[in-house]
């Protein structure tokens, strides 16, 4: 702007300062916007009394070999299979390299013959079925997601279909032989 | 507006509010005196039955606010006892729930309208991505609205909806977290989406009132695509387009109403009677008809499908190549203005884009078909073919076809073929140079 007219040092030196004022103000009022604007968005999170959800306790003598149950955990289901022989070597026999998302046997049990995941697909987020007697088992002997045909196997690893990650392992621990902690 | 000076109102009350805040002369103005090309057809109704709609959806949807509970254990039974307790709420939940779905057909009707002769094209670029936006706001809208009665559909569309987000590398589950206010769709969820349902309707009251002034800039296209020449090329909107609106309104409100009184649920989905369950999936998720090509689309994407394989598989995970293809669907039809390569207008003088914008409608159809058949063979295969030749059409076909395609003479003004079809050939000139003349 300066430039444009004539060149008046006094002028120079006040533009240079109100563009310092300028841009002060500018940047005080974005931090302010910004600090307000973090509570507002901050507020749709999940509030302490959803985060507060406790850990759930499961019994698992009920369970028969070859037969799973259903339980919620943070609103979401969580499957509990009590895997039979040849489900257990089904799922440590696959070569690795060939799953899309590629985790052994091993690292996603503690007992061998308890599976615990999360039941929600990783897809959308429906729930696969194969759980209930009688629900279709998929190709893979796991679970198979009706929204959009994720096959999942007998580890709860994702086979065939569009899911991109295996079923998610929640963080549990055994209580006792026949008790076991979720979350 | 300058050519037509206010009009001298002989009510006294009419002229103090006029000259001191001119709202009547504004009507005058845009819809007394608007000059309209004479030559619009009825796909030029469009616009106005979708703010008819948009008006009806506002106030039925602001009568069922008043009754509706947003509770996860009271929200499915607040409906129901609109439906069987409240006065006449039965009528004003089918008129709503229906109007949704006359929306979305008014919509795409006006959109292909716009895409068939040409309405996208300089100087209504921006005009049309107003529209763009509308048309995403009113899929928001729409989606939340259908998650408020509780049913299993609402729920279990919500919830794979929202998983979309999760899609997005490293911020993708905070994404969801936030957006569903806890670890799964629960009530915080269902609060904020009654919310937002309320609130989008005015944002696109909005952003219609920006394209409406857009298209008052611009002024409407015509089905010949030709530039107005001049005042022997316009009717005065009223009466001329009031009437021609009125005729379309009515026989669309009768469409409408066959739809509330006789087949209110045939847009619907049965299992949405059916209280949400968290826990059940039903067998078979689909989203509301409206959404069904974007859903192919979506869907489209899975490991081992060569388009796929090319352009995502080395960077992108099938789910986030399927989220990003079907935002890309819409931000495409945005940027049209620019994929068009061809100076013409309408399709009329296109004899080869005609046909590109009619296999385009067919394509769009098909996948609304599929999308709403279940995940395998021969569905798959049809849904892949059609996303591919859904960007085919835009990205390779528009821009290539206004390279290579011979359009046909435009002619002279909006009156000349008008005349030629009426009068015989001999007499167009003779008459054309009459009615310049006067």
């Amino acid at each position: 702007m300066a430039e444009a007219t004539q060149p008046d040092s006094d002028h120079e030196e006040d533009s240079g300062r109100r563009d310092f004022l300028n841009y002060l103000a500018i940047g005080v009022g974005a931090v302010g916007a910004a600090s307000f604007a973090w509570p507002v968005i901050n507020s749709m999170n999940p509030s302490k009394d959803v985060l507060a959800l406790a850990s759930i306790e499961v019994d698992l003598s009920k369970i028969d070999v070859g037969s799973a149950i259903k339980v919620v955990w943070r609103g979401k289901p969580v499957f509990i299979r009590h895997r039979t022989e040849k489900e257990i070597e089904e799922a440590k026999d696959v070569d690795i390299s060939t799953l899309i998302d590629p985790e052994t046997d091993a690292a996603r049990v503690k007992e061998a013959q308890w599976l615990i995941v999360v039941g929600v697909c990783t897809h959308l987020g429906c729930i696969p079925l194969g759980t209930a007697d009688g629900e279709p088992r998929g190709d893979f002997d796991g679970w198979f997601c009706p929204c959009h045909g994720s096959h999942y196997d007998s580890s709860g690893r994702i086979r065939k279909g569009p899911a991109p990650k295996n079923l998610v392992v929640p963080t549990y621990t055994f209580l006792t032989d026949s008790t076991v902690k979720i979350g | 507006m300058s050519n037509h000076p206010a009009p001298n109102f002989k009510n006294p009350v009419i002229r103090w509010v006029d000259s001191r805040l001119p709202v009547f002369s504004y009507v005058h103005a845009e819809y007394g005196v608007f000059p309209m090309p004479k030559n619009l057809n009825y796909f030029w109704n469009f616009g106005a039955l979708a703010m008819v709609v948009l008006m009806v959806m506002i106030l039925t949807g602001i009568m069922l606010a008043m009754q509706y509970t947003p509770n996860v254990d009271l929200a499915f039974n607040s409906v129901e006892r609109i439906m069987r307790d409240v006065n006449s709420g039965w009528l004003l939940r089918y008129i709503h729930m229906n109007g949704a779905s006359m929306f979305f057909i008014v919509v795409y009707i006006h959109i292909f309208r716009g895409m068939y002769y040409g309405s996208y094209k300089n100087p209504r670029e921006l005009l049309w991505i107003l529209g763009v936006v509308i048309l995403v706001l009113m899929m928001a809208t729409a989606f939340m609205g259908y998650v408020l009665p509780w049913g299993q559909m609402s729920f279990w569309g919500a919830t794979v909806i929202t998983n979309l987000f999760s899609a997005f590398p490293l911020i993708g589950e905070s994404i969801v977290q936030w957006l569903w206010g806890g670890f799964s769709v629960d009530n915080p969820t269902l609060n904020r989406f009654f919310a937002l349902h309320y609130l989008l309707p005015f944002i696109i009251i909005a952003v219609v009132a920006l394209h409406v002034v857009a298209l008052h800039i611009v002024k409407s296209n015509n089905p010949d695509g030709i530039d107005v020449r001049g005042s022997q090329d316009t009717v005065p909107f009223h009466p001329y387009f009031t009437a021609k609106d009125s005729l379309g309104l009515a026989v669309f409100l009768l469409i409408f109403a066959f739809f509330v009184f006789f087949a209110p649920n045939y847009m619907g989905h049965p299992d949405n009677y059916i209280v949400a369950d968290p826990l059940v999936t039903p067998p078979h998720i689909v989203p509301e008809w409206y959404f069904l090509p974007y859903y192919a689309i979506l869907r489209s994407f899975v490991d081992g499908w060569w388009i796929y394989e090319i352009f995502f598989g080395w960077w992108a995970a099938a789910k986030l190549a399927g989220v990003l293809a079907m935002f890309g669907s819409l931000i495409i039809v945005a940027v049209l203005p620019w994929l068009d390569t061809s100076k013409v207008r309408s399709c009329r003088y296109r004899p080869i884009y005609k046909w590109a914008v009619i296999l385009f409608l067919i394509d769009f159809i098909i996948l609304g078909w599929v999308g709403g058949k279940p995940a395998e063979e021969p569905y798959v295969t049809i849904a892949q073919g059609a996303t591919m030749y859904y960007f085919f059409h835009f990205l390779i076909l528009t821009p290539l076809i206004g390279w290579i395609e011979r359009p046909k003479p435009l002619p002279a003004s909006i009156s000349e073929p008008v005349l030629k079809a009426g009068s015989g050939a001999q007499f167009a000139g003779a008459s054309a140079a009459k009615m310049e003349k006067s």
